[in-house]
């Protein structure tokens, strides 16, 4: 038995038997199919077995086995609600051992993307945060539909730029695929001023709300160390004190170019971790805004368009490339034999690593803040499993 | 032919009138839902039902024959016998509150004289049937949702109780009509500050009774699925269904009654359907108050739900209850 579970056993539980509960695969707030067999006295849990696997898909072997022009679109599939840096950090990866140069231009429509791609992911996490804490049935569905709304917009923008909404091949080695639209630059200002509207309607509806504060002030506490010693990333160290974000300790994408802020909270709850992410939304649109505004003139990609698939071949070498997504740090290991695919390939999923410390923060709660935590962490099972 | 008994009449009349109520209340409880579902759908910038017949209001319809063909699963662990018994259980006492309703002057299955209490006996028994259910079904998820509902009731039926009990001091009676009939000049509700606080302490402690967001732990569907009803399916779940929104009509009525002054309006004397009408319009002014709250809140956790009731609501109601007790002596009943 974990001895963190029988630590709350001894703490004066006074009888009768355990309940074991399994809740998912198939289970409304798994998050895609994520299983948690939990040992319950009464409400409160006391032992966690994490059960992952279920959507592995052989990532890291299609990865060897497709070209570094085929890669990227089935790299949305990481990540499939932020495919966009997901395919970022394969094709940079790529770059950095084929040492490939990425046109400004490029380089701010990766921002611009990747930024918007935030904005998109972290609506789709507020939304569904709230599900799991307000039910399909009350307050949580309320502000689900309303984030959804908001997502589809973004959504809107990436289907007029690349013709997909949710796994895109917009990124390719040595730069992006198309260049914008006529008038997309327009309305992505458009869309980005409405969505920051909203926020503040988000923020009224849930921070003045007594329940809502109730569920996630204090619950699912990650304290700095142990956010360090797990090695969770993203919003989630963040919300336990650590400035720890790619976007500024290693610049890429010209990341260094741009004017925002890293939010950190200190308490290291739920509602941390909701008020990193609500910083974040507002700092992505700033960004979006910024690389709008300083968008340079010239090509798209330092290569010319491919005619098969083979066709692009990156040095000998091997390199780690990483990028902060919207649910922390998302790196490419890559080594490369010359040929038109690499050699060997090795994804670092961020929720597979902020899925793990789930066991070390859920004893001893309710099955009420199993889901809420669960949804504080974020987890895509897409990239946990790969 | 031999005159009946005067008994024997007045069964009839009972039953004749009980029969009409009752499928009055199944027909509302189909449009109930589909004016919640609208209510929602508007608050959450959707449409809502719209397909099935004009502006989808045929829906109810739709869903009932659905619910009634779809075939009926026990699972092979079930206690049987417990398992099929519970949706009745749980029906049989939303339908009895109605039986003590004036819907208006005169229109009603029995006025009796302690009416309230009626109410307020047979609304608290439905808690059986949530048990019954929960334990029937051999499912953890609904074995925790039953445990969560016990703890639940039991906690917000005293304080139910307590603030239903206001106005019966306040009128000097428990029959229902004598009530309503002395709230002819001013509903309860603006009775202030001890009428208002009252009917929304009513309001708070009818969201736990109806068990809706945020007071939904037992269903709780992003931990516990559907909670107690989990396993159910079919004309069973359409029971449990029929039952929950019964229960939640009932105790808008009872709202409307007890604080808004039941069927008092413009008119109201000139025709008991008048009257009816403002019952009506009253309760369902009610029934979406608590439907506003249930669409825009989260839930909170068992823990909270209890601490609640017994540090708040349970003190604030017999605060309240004894304050009026005292207005009243000193007042005399009914000033």
């Amino acid at each position: 038995m974990d001895p963190e579970a029988r630590k709350v056993v001894e703490l004066g539980y006074g009888g009768s038997e355990r309940l074991t509960m399994n809740m998912g695969p198939q289970h409304p707030s798994a998050h895609g199919v994520f299983r948690a067999i939990l040992s319950l006295e009464g409400e409160t849990v006391v032992g966690v077995d994490a059960v992952i696997g279920y959507l592995h898909r052989c990532h890291e072997k299609l990865g060897e086995s497709l070209t570094y022009t085929q890669y990227p679109s089935i790299a949305s599939k990481t990540d499939y609600v932020a495919a966009m840096t997901s395919e970022l950090a394969y094709v940079r990866a790529a770059e950095l051992v084929g040492k490939v140069e990425v046109p400004k231009r490029a380089q701010y429509l990766r921002v611009i993307v990747a930024e918007l791609q935030r904005i998109a992911s972290h609506c789709l996490w507020l939304g569904t945060w709230c599900l799991d804490m307000g039910g399909a049935l009350g307050g949580g569905a309320t502000v689900f539909l309303y984030c959804i709304r908001e997502r589809e917009w973004v959504l809107d923008l990436f289907e007029a730029l690349v013709g997909a909404r949710l796994l895109y091949g917009f990124h390719q080695v040595g730069g992006v695929r198309y260049d914008i639209p006529a008038r997309w630059a327009q309305k992505c200002r458009e869309t980005i001023g409405l969505v920051e509207r909203r926020l503040d309607e988000y923020e009224d509806m849930l921070e003045r709300n007594a329940f809502f504060q109730a569920r996630t002030q204090g619950v699912g506490v990650i304290s700095r160390e142990l956010a360090q010693t797990v090695g969770v990333s993203g919003p989630l160290i963040r919300g336990s004190g650590v400035s720890y974000d790619i976007r500024r300790l290693e610049p890429y994408s010209s990341y260094e170019e741009f004017d925002f802020k890293v939010p950190v909270e200190t308490a290291g709850d739920c509602y941390a971790r909701y008020r990193v992410r609500m910083v974040e939304f507002r700092e992505s649109i700033s960004i979006v805004r910024q690389a709008l505004d300083g968008l340079p003139e010239g090509p798209v990609s330092s290569r010319p368009g491919v005619k098969s698939v083979g066709q692009v071949r990156v040095a000998k070498g091997e390199g780690y490339a990483r990028v902060e997504g919207p649910r922390g740090e998302v790196g490419c290991y890559l080594i490369s034999d010359g040929g038109p695919k690499p050699y060997r390939m090795k994804w670092r999923g961020a929720s597979f690593s902020n899925l793990s410390v789930l066991p070390h923060i859920l004893i001893g709660t309710k099955v009420a803040d199993v889901v809420a935590i669960m949804g504080s962490v974020d987890p895509v099972f897409g990239e946990v499993d790969r | 032919m031999p005159a009946l008994p005067p008994l024997a009449l007045e069964t009839i009349r009972a039953f004749i009138v009980g029969f009409i109520v009752l499928n009055v209340i199944i027909g509302m409880v189909t449009y109930v839902t589909l004016l919640e579902r609208k209510f929602a759908a508007r608050m959450q910038s959707r449409i809502g039902p719209y397909r099935v017949g004009p502006h989808g209001l045929l829906q109810p319809i739709a869903d009932a024959l659905k619910l009634m063909m779809k075939e009926d699963v026990v699972p092979r662990q079930a206690d049987r016998s417990v398992y099929n018994l519970a949706p009745i259980v749980f029906l049989v006492p939303c339908m009895l509150i109605f039986a003590t309703l004036p819907f208006a002057p005169g229109l009603g299955v029995a006025d009796l004289n302690i009416g309230v209490l009626f109410f307020l006996a047979v609304s608290a028994m439905e808690i059986v049937g949530l048990f019954m259910g929960g334990w029937g079904s051999n499912n953890k998820y609904a074995l925790i949702s039953a445990m969560r509902a016990v703890n639940q009731i039991i906690s917000y039926d005293l304080p139910f109780i307590f603030v239903a009990l206001i106005p019966v001091v306040l009128a000097g009676s428990l029959r229902l009509s004598d009530i309503a009939a002395a709230q002819a000049g001013l509903p309860y509700v603006f009775w202030f500050p001890l009428g208002t606080l009252a009917f929304f302490a009513y309001i708070v402690a009818t969201l736990a009774a109806e068990n809706r967001v945020p007071f939904d732990i037992l269903e709780a569907e992003s931990e516990l699925i559907a909670g107690f009803r989990v396993e159910y399916s079919g004309m069973k779940f359409a029971l449990i269904q029929l039952g929950e929104y019964a229960h939640m009509i009932g105790t808008s009525f009872l709202g409307a009654l007890l604080f808004l002054g039941a069927w008092s309006g413009p008119w109201a004397d000139t025709s008991p359907w008048w009257g009816a009408l403002w019952f009506l319009l009253k309760a369902m002014f009610v029934f979406l108050l608590v439907t506003w709250i249930r669409w825009s809140f989260v839930r909170i956790r068992v823990d909270q739900i209890l601490a609640i009731s017994w540090k708040l609501l349970l003190p604030a109601s017999l605060l309240l209850l004894m304050a009026t007790a005292v207005v009243v002596v000193l007042r005399g009943p009914g000033g």
